[in-house]
This record gives C-alpha cells, structure tokens and sequence, in this order.
C-alpha cells in the first residue's frame, strides 16, 4: 500500500498544474453542492419553522372525520333509509376541562382550549371572510408563539376593551383597519358584533395573516351563539416532529378529529420533496461534471505514463496492484478537492448568509443558511465515489496493457 | 567440467540437472488481418549458471522469444515451464509473482522510473514483494549499488546519470528481489563501446561469480562469442543452438 500511495503520489506531485485543474474541479462542485443544499435547507427549515412556531402542533377540532350515522344504522347494521337527516350533535367538545386534563396527563406538551368561528368582518365597505380565535391569554403563550408575533402589544390588550380583537397584519393592510378601529364581525348563525381593534400581529405566513384574528375565549363564545363551548384543543409540544403519532392517538382516544401541523400542511411539505430532488439532481450533475474532470487527469497520467506501467509490470508488479496506483491517485484528487471543497463551500455559505436582500416575499432579510455536517459528509462522499469511478476506468485500462507492446513501441 | 546438449541440456557428472526455464513448441502468432509469426515450434532448455546468447538479424524473433521465457507474453501454442511448472495457464497475479522472485529483466533502454531516484528504483521490486523492512531494503539497494560502482550516486536521479550507469542501475533492480535470472534485451545496445564493456562485465560477473542465469538478446555477435552458449534465430525458429568452447 506504501508503494501503491507513493508511485500514484510521485504522479500527481509531478503534475501539479493538471492536477491543481482536477482538484479545483472537485472542489468547485463540492463546494456549489454545499452552499446549494445549505441554502435549500436553511429555507426549508425556516419554513418549516415559521409553520411550526405559527401554528399548534396539533388541532383536535370537535368534528369527526367520518359523517355521523343515522340512527336506523346504529340499530339495524344492514339497513339503509333513504331521505333521513342524520342526528344533530350539539357542536363542541365535550367536557372540556376534563378533556384538557386527561391530555395534559400524557401528552409530552401544552394544551389551550379556543373556539373557532368562521365569520365576515366588515369595515370600510369591505367584507373578507376570516377565521376567528376565541382564546385564553393566559393559556395561548404555552402553544402558540403569538405573544412574540404582536406588534407593540400583549395578549392582555385584549382585556383592554369589549369585544377586543387582534387581526392579522395583512388583514389590516387589506381592510385598512388599523389599531383603535371600530370593525363588524358577522358570523353564520346571524350573529352580528362590533369590535375593537386592540392590536396587530405578524406570523410570516400571508393565509394566516391575512385571515385569521384573536379574540378572548368568551367573545368567540358570543360570536358562536353558545356559551361554555370549546371546539378546538389547541396543543404545543416539546417535540414537533413527533405531532402526527400524538394526533393518531388522540383522534383515536378521542374520535375527535385530530390534526397535527404535518397533515394541515401536507401541499407544503410534499413540494419540499420535489425541491429536494431537483436540488439532488443539480448537486449530482456538477459533482458528474467535476468528475470529468478526474477522469481526464487519470486518463492523461496513464497515457504519459504507458511505458511506466509496462516496467513496473514487467518488473512483477500484479494488475492489481497497478490498477490500485490510477485509483489512488483518483482518490488523492478526491480528498483533496473534497477538503477544499468543504472550505470553499463553508464559505460560500457565510458569504451567501451575509448577504442582504430585501424582498417582500421574506421576513428576514438574510438568506437562511443551514449548517450541518451531513452536507459536508454528503458532498464529500458522492465526490469519492464519483473520483474513484471516474479513475477507475483509466486505471483498468492502465493495468491491462500489455507491457511488450509498450516496451517494444518504446525501442 | 559440463557440457551442452542441443537442447542446453547441460550434464554433470553424468546426471542432468532440471532446466531453470523451458520453451517447448513454442509459436507465437500476432493475430490481425494477417496473422504475423514471431516465432514457431521453439524447444528450449536454460540451465542454472548459463550466460546464453539469442542472437539473429532484425525481425528474427529474439526479442519475442526473451519475453516469452521472460512471461512477459504467452505463446499461441506449447508452452513455457519456470522450474518445471507450466506458466500459461497461470493466473495473471502469479505469473507476475514469478517475474517478480524468479527473473530480473534490463531492456535495451534502462527504463527506470524518472521520478525516483537510483537508489528507489532498486527498491521498487523488493518493495513490491514486501519481504524485507525499509531498513533492509535500504541497505540492500545500497550494497547492489555499490557492488556495480554506483555508490556514490544513490541519491540523484536517473536523468543525472551516464547510459551506462543508468543500465547498471537497471542491472541493480533487475538483481534486487535476488532471482535466479536475468533477462536482458539488448543490454549494450544503447551504450557506446566503453559503457558496453562495463555492463558485459557486470552480466559476466553475475554469471561467474554469483552463480545467476544470464540471456542476453544482442546483435553484437563479439559479444555473443563470449559467452557460454549461442541460440541463433532465423525468421523465428532456431537454426543453431551451440555451446561456445571459450569462456572468457
């Protein structure tokens, strides 16, 4: 092995040009590749983040997934009659309190009741459809990071007048409604209130900011016609990711509906699949085209160096050991382009993060980086395999020439 | 005193000592649109302790036929014994095991590795067979170098060297794994008349005195008459194959 590293050593220190051309090749796609999945990465884990801090982990709403059955179901099994409206349930989720505290009892996380109500809210002429959330102040900094996304506020403002409400900023921008104004919220079940806006509030995410407003738990509670309901536990937990098995167990405690942020998102969340691969896709060709670029300094070396191989051949060195110098020297390419690769990458990403861009379509005006050695493993294993491929082919060849044919063109 | 059979079979005392290398029926065919023969139907014995001669005009198969008994190439039909054991149907890996204990080859050119110097190109054969430490194979380099008068030259590199030292580096490599035989390919064919005289009596005293095997391709047929045995090679075949009376 001491001589194999030393003769494919001795051939690209004698080539320092050429191989400064395949290492600077390797390097380039190494260190693109890692900027590019750092960039791809960071915006998706912001994005993911923003969903995460924006919304609960999971909804448990008091609708079930499947209609309800008509009673002649429940009694006859095979029977089905026609023309029947099934069994109103009284909205809601019963017996909440008690609800709460049996979660609480096992869910690795925090639980606040809300009420949710659809509903018009007018000002200005303007009618735009918004989701209402009648909420617990004291209980909602446990799941949701609203308290950090009011503008100039606290959740108390709500107490600071009747019927406060806090909208969304883009709701304001929408309908002009800023802080102090007098809106009109008019629910389905005709229910018809003023409010006062006490406040405003940023997530990030236009739907959310656009249509959805807060309200204390008791005025979601007027607006919906019915006093004492909660439709909806709202949960926060240590670990997000884990937010779909927690919501299958609810829902199947439960039989509540029971929606974790991964399942509300799912359109999202399937997009960052395809990113992913089209990312994959692009980091595979510039590391294929750096690999060229390693299969040409091979290719090269074994050519200038036939009559060499034909000697060390001759002198009973095996095929083996020969097709190891080309693969060697492949790999010495490899790690070092990788190394500088890593470099270069790092800071590309630096470079990249530093850099300010105002766009309306971003909160932040940094680009979001991620930093993580799996993208420097990754890089760098796929810059290997992709050297050792690329020399193997030139080596292969190198150790089966036949060395009387180069000893003889020799003389 | 021995003698040499027409088969170099060489008797001592009466009893025939087994042949270190040998060709029998021998032919090599070039394939290609038309086929080329480089030599056909060869039987041939080397003894332990020969100095042998190939010799024959250009384009008569002597070089052919060293880098057949050199398994350097493997012939169409017959085949070729190392120490009796047939070689053709050896595995690749063992066939260059063999170049590497057995047989110790010095082209017409020296062919030595331009980046390592004198002293590294003797060790490469030993460090491919890895049976001594770097100490032992440094020394031994050494002690090889300096037994041909290169000792003060083991550090520089090839291309500071004369033709003639270089050949005798190249001698030193081929004599560094200590095989039995030394293949040569026209060894003085590059050097001027001084340099030839040295690199001959290099050959010579490795025959003489440290009992190897030495076959020499040459034109020079001077040389070729002081040697122990001439195998001469006409259009691939050999025509004479005689022990030479005088040894010098």
């Amino acid at each position: 092995m001491n001589l194999i590293f030393d003769i494919a050593w001795t051939h690209v220190r004698g080539r320092v040009r050429q191989t400064g051309f395949a290492v600077a090749g390797v390097a380039t796609g190494v260190g693109f590749s890692i900027m590019m999945a750092s960039l791809m990465q960071g915006s998706q884990d912001d994005f993911t983040q923003r969903l995460i801090n924006t919304l609960p982990h999971i909804t448990v709403s008091d609708e079930r997934r499947t209609p309800p059955k008509q009673p002649a179901e429940t009694l006859f099994g095979a029977a089905e009659i026609h023309g029947l409206t099934p069994e109103a349930r009284r909205p809601g989720i019963k017996n909440p309190l008690a609800s709460i505290a049996g979660l609480e009892a096992w869910v690795p996380g925090a639980v606040a009741p809300s009420v949710r109500v659809a509903a018009i809210v007018r000002y200005a002429s303007q009618d735009v459809a918004i989701s209402i959330i009648g909420i617990d102040p004291r209980r909602e900094p446990m799941v949701s990071d609203l308290p950090k996304q009011l503008r100039g506020i606290t959740l108390s403002a709500l107490y600071r007048a009747t019927n406060a409400i806090i909208i969304g900023d883009g709701l304001s921008d929408r309908i002009g409604a800023r802080t102090g104004a007098n809106i009109t919220l008019q629910t389905s079940e005709g229910m018809r209130l003023n409010a006062q806006v006490v406040g405003v509030f940023h997530t990030g995410v236009q739907s959310i900011d656009q249509r959805t407003a807060y309200v204390l738990i008791k005025t979601g509670q007027i607006l919906s016609r019915q006093t004492g309901l909660v439709n909806e536990l709202r949960l926060r937990l240590r670990d997000p990711m884990i937010s779909r098995e927690i919501a299958a167990r609810i829902e199947g405690d439960t039989t509540y509906k029971s929606v974790s942020w991964q399942e509300s998102n799912e359109d999202l969340l399937n997009s960052f699949i395809i990113r992913n691969i089209i990312m994959f896709a692009v980091v595979g060709a510039i590391l294929l085209v750096a690999s060229f670029g390693t299969y040409n300094i091979i290719s090269t070396i074994t050519h200038e160096k036939a009559r060499d191989i034909a000697i060390m051949k001759s002198l009973g060195l095996s095929e083996f050991t020969v097709r190891s110098i080309f693969v060697v020297e492949a790999l010495i390419i490899g790690i070092a382009g990788a190394l500088a690769g890593f470099l270069l990458g790092y800071l590309l990403c630096l470079a990249l993060g530093s850099v300010t861009i105002k766009s309306p379509f971003m909160d932040t005006d940094r680009l979001p980086m991620a930093y993580t050695y799996t993208h420097y493993l990754l890089a760098g294993a796929v810059a290997l395999v992709s050297s050792v491929v690329a020399g193997y082919q030139p080596a292969r060849k190198a150790a089966r020439l036949h060395p009387v044919e180069i000893i003889r063109g020799a003389t | 005193m021995s003698a040499v059979d027409t088969q170099g079979a060489r008797t001592v005392g009466g009893a025939t000592a087994a042949p270190l290398i040998e060709a029998r029926n021998v032919t090599r065919i070039l394939p290609g649109i038309v086929p080329t023969t480089l030599v056909h139907d060869i039987d041939l014995a080397i003894r332990e302790n020969e100095f042998v001669a190939i010799t024959g005009p250009s384009g008569s198969g002597k070089s052919s036929l060293l880098y057949l008994l050199g398994l350097l190439d493997l012939p169409t039909t017959g085949e070729v014994l190392i120490r009796g054991e047939e070689t053709a149907r050896m595995p690749e890996e063992n066939r260059a095991h063999a170049r590497l204990t057995m047989l110790g080859f010095v082209f017409q050119f020296h062919f030595l590795l331009p980046e390592f110097t004198v002293r590294e190109n003797v060790m490469l054969p030993m460090r491919a067979l890895g049976r001594l430490s770097k100490v032992e194979m440094r020394a031994r380099g050494g002690d090889l170098l300096g037994s041909l008068g290169l000792g003060d030259h083991m550090d520089k590199r090839p291309d500071q060297l004369s033709g003639g030292q270089r050949q005798r580096v190249a001698v030193a490599r081929a004599l560094a794994n200590e095989p039995p035989v030394i293949l040569a390919d026209e060894p003085t064919g590059s050097l001027d008349s001084k340099a030839s005289e040295q690199v001959f009596e290099v050959l010579r005293d490795l025959v003489r005195t440290h009992g190897k095997t030495v076959v020499a391709v040459t034109h020079d047929l001077e040389l070729a008459a002081r040697m122990d045995r001439q195998i001469e090679l006409i259009d691939g075949a050999i025509v004479a194959d005689k022990a030479v009376s005088a040894r010098q």
